[in-house]
């Protein structure tokens, strides 16, 4: 397993550098070097000389990939491009482009994202499994036909009018909780209730849906007709055979997720003015800061390459019959 | 056996207790309303609650300059003068000076002239300045001294800053006494390589020796840069600047080139605020960067408020400056201030409000709903919530609806310092140039847009159509049939009227495009606007403009794009017609007059001219007026600007929009100061009453957590039987 969790981690590096390059290209495409001055400036008086300036003091005052201007190796060196990116390999994040530093924004935002991301995780995980098994017990009935249609209403509905719903309805009209609002320490948890109920909610049609369909494939196997056929109860049946097979899909989906949880909720954090790392790319991506998006955007790929090796952990784990080699 | 059971559920049962008593202190919040954002220890404090959407990006008086910037950095820093809270037309009035400063004029060989000397023998002017001596710092590390009387903090190594993360990490702080080397220290920084100082390029252009200056600090940074020394702190005092010098320990001279009483204005602003330069050394030692402590983060100043909290990502908090040196409100206003009640607390000593809360929010809906519900002492109002907060009579008189009325909320109103038009490049082959053809096309458009529409419709008649470039409430504003712009409307007894679409059409064809076709070739006259805008709002604009422009049988073409990709148009001048804006610096005609000065074009120049306009008899006059005082002459040559102006219709004379703001019954002294960034000092807030009424209005509703209590059993129970009826099932009865 050793050998191939370091093949994994080696094929990451090609793919981190083709993240970095195509944010880089997306990013340039956009925003000139010209333009994040002019934005950082100030819209009013913004000089030429100043502009120069400014990019000179950022290091944007190179080509963007290729120096034709330098030889050899600083041809490709000498560039922002390179000296832009390479560090984030090392984990150095350096300076946003106005003067913060990055490693401990993203430190500070971390835990407002995951007061979040977890409990919805949790709960969602624990509504949606209890939902799902429900349906698949009562499978054919009123119970289960009566589920699958609020399913499919509950993924019908935008998750935008889940939060401005959510926001009238329990903060504004029945006054239960703040609108909107973080604190630090204990004082967080009023202000994370309604977050977390509206991920929960809106997440329960499309979970709930897909575990029930894990839950029936297992329940139609032979193993679960053996177990009946013994003469075990039917909750018996549902919880040690059925539950615990169907659990392999389940857990390798959550596991995949978890890392990603750091990277916080773009919608969520922006309407419960929650100060995330969500909130944190979303910030950086209107103010054209390249140092902090590509420093998102290559942190994302990281946790996702993370996730996957850890879904594939987690396989040997929950699953004895596969093997990595 | 009983015992450990015993045992056992008494533990169930504490555990359970337990967890009620903190869910019951979580949730019921001593008695406060449960939807209160705020500790509940804070209810009944004498504190200011209001709202930030977007993080300031400098807090450091030489860089911050868009209001959501001064809105912090006003209240802390004290330039030498101030605008008068109360009185309009906005007047200047000492804040640390001893008093408004007086120009003295000097010949290019240093010989006074004469005050009413012609501007054209005027080579310098000379400003002295005096400051009123005993005014403090607020408390900071930077001035904490040691038992030896040294600087506590001054030669940090990176050991001392272990355990350093903020500001408050450093146990001493200190304060002195503000000097007039702080004033000149911070005018030397403008030029701070390092700062990118917003105004520098323009106040290299006055201030005698600040260009030169620039480039002398560049060289010293780069060679201290290349040296490596650590913290790269450059100390400004070993570099002299010829324009600034210290008189004596309160009193300091600004010389400028030539006449700019305007000069004033900008010494109102935080850009001429003091720095300390041992402040500036504090912050500038090796490790503080990295640590994100910074002037930009950290400000220093002797204002009325001290920033103490500054986390731009959810809270930043001010509170009162114990070292302030005290204020009062003033004593006089406009005539109706006495009986709007904003006399009551004259000569009361400021600031009245201990503490300031400004909180993260990001979207206007939860952030309107807060301020319903109290939790905000003031908001502006948004298009979305506007038809809930105004109601506007048959006539167009404004007020608010009887819901805010109920809540006893107040509206006040003010016209903003602002202009947004329709501009014409007038580099243009087509639309551009100063022909009597061009002329006549730039005018017949200017008629057909009809602004008043476009203010009733997407700005809720929020706006006045401009008639010029002059908004009201600033010299040279001419009101009533006098101030009527002639080219686009007709003077009637009602007011004024629109031109008709039949009068553009004949403009339109004596420009040689009768029925919007070129009379040479025959072809449709097609024309682009160019625009940053998108989105579903932005397309109901434009599909409102291009209707304008089929009145007269135009075809207008709509080139969206990005915001970058249409400043580099302006910059280069590809744009054709589009929308501009602009908020004035200070409340003096020249920051409008000067957006149709000929040399301050955006192409080539990169000045504020969106239109390219150049006209050698308007910038003639201009440079006539900007130096002038506040004269019936000056408002002559005004007069005849504006006259020019609208001849030549560089724009189509858009409109001068109108601030609503909103307030609750408990927030006093609210009066609109458009030009004021440091109008907290004077506000009050009245907490028992807020207190009182919160309370009142966020009581919350609890049925609807029976009902889902009800509604979970409703499922609960059905499902356990169910479970149970299956349970007991056998497979007999399964078959049969």
């Amino acid at each position: 397993m050793f050998a191939y969790i370091v093949r994994r981690i080696a094929y990451a590096i090609p793919i981190l550098i083709g993240v970095n390059v195509l944010t880089f290209y997306l990013f340039f495409v956009v925003n000139s070097p010209d333009d994040m001055a002019r934005l950082h400036l100030g819209m009013k008086h913004v000089t030429a000389e100043a502009i120069a300036s400014w990019k000179s003091d950022h290091g944007y005052d190179k080509p963007l990939l290729v120096n034709h201007k330098a030889s050899g190796i600083r041809e490709f060196t000498d560039t922002i491009f390179f000296e832009k990116s390479v560090r984030l390999f090392a984990f150095d994040f350096g300076f946003s482009d106005d003067g913060r530093d990055i490693s401990y924004d993203i430190s500070q935002r971390m835990l407002p994202s995951l007061a979040i991301a977890i409990p919805a995780l949790l709960v969602g995980l624990l509504v949606n499994v209890t939902f799902a098994m429900l349906m698949a017990f009562f499978r054919g009935t009123y119970v289960d036909v009566s589920g699958v249609i609020l399913c499919v209403i509950l993924m019908s509905i935008s998750g935008m009018f889940y939060i401005i719903g959510g926001q009238f309805l329990l903060a504004k009209l029945f006054r239960l909780m703040p609108i909107s609002g973080y604190a630090s320490g204990l004082g967080a948890i009023k202000f994370l209730i309604l977050p977390v109920l509206i991920g929960v909610i809106s997440g329960i049609g499309s979970g709930a849906r897909w575990y029930r369909t894990f839950f029936l494939e297992e329940a139609g196997k032979d193993f679960v007709r053996t177990a009946r056929a013994k003469g075990l109860s039917e909750s018996l049946v549902m919880f040690r055979h059925v539950l615990r097979n169907a659990l392999i899909p389940i857990v390798t989906g959550v596991v995949v997720v978890l890392p990603l949880l750091f990277m916080g909720s773009l919608l969520t954090e922006s309407f419960f003015s929650i100060p995330g790392l969500g909130s944190y790319t979303i910030d950086a991506i209107n103010k054209q800061d390249f140092a902090v998006v590509r420093v998102m955007v290559f942190l994302g790929s990281v946790l996702y390459i993370i996730g996957l090796i850890l879904v594939d952990i987690t396989y040997t784990i929950v699953d004895p019959r596969v093997r990595l080699s | 056996m009983q015992t450990t059971r015993a045992y056992s559920m008494r533990g169930r049962s504490a555990i359970a207790a337990a967890l009620c008593t903190v869910l019951l202190l979580l949730v019921a919040c001593n008695g406060q309303p449960w939807n209160r954002p705020y500790p509940a220890a804070d209810a009944a404090r004498n504190i200011y609650y209001a709202s930030f959407s977007e993080r300031p990006n400098h807090l450091d008086p030489a860089q911050s300059y868009s209001s959501n910037e001064v809105l912090f950095t006003g209240q802390i820093y004290e330039p030498p003068l101030q605008y008068h809270y109360l009185k309009r037309p906005y007047q200047l009035i000492p804040l640390t000076a001893t008093e408004v400063p007086r120009a003295h004029y000097l010949d290019a060989q240093g010989n006074p002239l004469a005050d009413d000397a012609p501007a054209a023998q005027i080579a310098f002017s000379e400003y002295d300045i005096h400051i009123k001596p005993g005014i403090h710092y607020q408390p900071h590390p930077a001035f904490a001294r040691d038992a030896q009387g040294r600087l506590r903090y001054a030669h940090l190594t990176a050991r001392d800053l272990d355990g350093i993360h903020s500001l408050g990490d450093f146990t001493a702080t200190g304060t002195r006494e503000l000097v007039a080397a702080d004033y000149v220290y911070q005018i030397k920084r403008l030029a701070h390589p390092k700062l990118h100082c917003p105004i520098l390029g323009l106040m290299s252009e006055y201030i005698v020796g600040l260009a030169d200056y620039s480039a002398t600090l560049e060289q010293a940074w780069n060679e201290l840069s290349a040296s490596g020394e650590p913290g790269g702190y450059l100390d400004l005092a070993r570099y002299p600047l010829t324009g600034v010098q210290v008189l004596d320990r309160y009193s300091y001279r600004i010389r400028i080139h030539g006449k700019y009483p305007q000069l004033l204005y900008w010494l109102a602003m935080p850009f001429f605020a003091p720095v300390p330069p041992e402040v500036d050394a504090f912050y500038a030692q090796p490790g503080m960067s990295e640590r994100n402590i910074t002037l930009d983060w950290y400000p220093v100043g002797t204002g009325p408020y001290m920033l103490t909290v500054n986390n731009p990502n959810r809270q930043m908090v001010m509170v009162r400056n114990p070292e302030f040196h005290g204020e009062t409100y003033p004593l006089e206003g406009e005539p109706s201030d006495r009986a709007a009640g904003l006399l009551v607390d004259a000569g009361k000593p400021l600031p009245f409000i201990d503490r300031i809360v400004f909180s993260l929010e990001k979207e206007d809906i939860p952030y309107w709903n807060k301020f319903l519900q109290g939790y905000y002492d003031s908001s502006g109002i948004t298009s979305d919530s506007f038809d809930q907060a105004i109601s506007i009579g048959a006539g167009g008189e404004v007020s608010l609806t009887d819901a805010m009325k109920r809540k006893g909320i107040q509206l006040n109103t003010a016209v903003a310092s602002s202009i947004y038009y329709t501009g014409f490049n007038m580099l243009d082959p087509v639309v551009g140039g100063y022909s009597e053809r061009a002329r006549k096309l730039r005018q017949a458009i200017s008629i057909a847009i009809d602004t008043e529409e476009y203010v009733s419709i997407f700005l809720n008649g929020r706006g006045i159509p401009a008639q010029g470039m002059i908004p009201p409430g600033i010299f040279g504003y001419v009101e009533g049939a006098a101030g009527i712009n002639p080219v686009m409307y007709d003077v009637t007894p009602r007011g004024p009227r629109r031109k008709s679409i039949a009068q553009a059409r004949r403009l339109l064809a004596g420009a040689g495009y009768p029925d919007g076709r070129d009379i040479h070739t025959g072809k449709p006259l097609v024309l682009n606007f160019d625009t940053a805008a998108v989105g579903p709002d932005a397309k109901a604009r434009l599909d409102w403009l291009t209707k304008q422009f089929a009145k007269l049988d135009l075809q207008l073409v709509i080139r969206a794009t990005d915001y970058n990709r249409f400043q580099d148009k302006m910059q280069k001048g590809t744009a054709q017609i589009f929308q501009w804006g602009w908020n004035a610096d200070y409340p003096d005609p020249e920051n409008f007059l000067f957006l149709l000065y000929g040399p301050n074009s955006k192409v080539g120049k990169n000045g504020e001219n969106a239109a390219n306009y150049r006209n050698p008899e308007f910038d003639r006059l201009f440079e006539q007026v900007k130096n002038m005082e506040n004269t019936p002459q000056r408002a002559r040559l005004i007069e005849q600007m504006t006259d020019i102006a609208r001849q030549d219709a560089p724009w189509v004379w858009g409109f001068f929009p109108k601030q609503f703001s909103l307030h609750h019954v408990w927030y006093k002294n609210a009066k609109p100061n458009l030009m004021a960034n440091n109008s907290l000092k004077y506000k009050r807030i009245e907490p028992a009453l807020r207190a009182r009424l919160q309370a009142q209005w966020n009581q919350p509703v609890l049925w609807p957590l029976y009902v889902l209590a009800v509604l979970i059993l409703a499922v609960i129970v059905p499902a356990v039987i169910g479970y149970r009826r299956r349970q007991r099932q056998t497979a007999f009865a399964g078959a049969r």
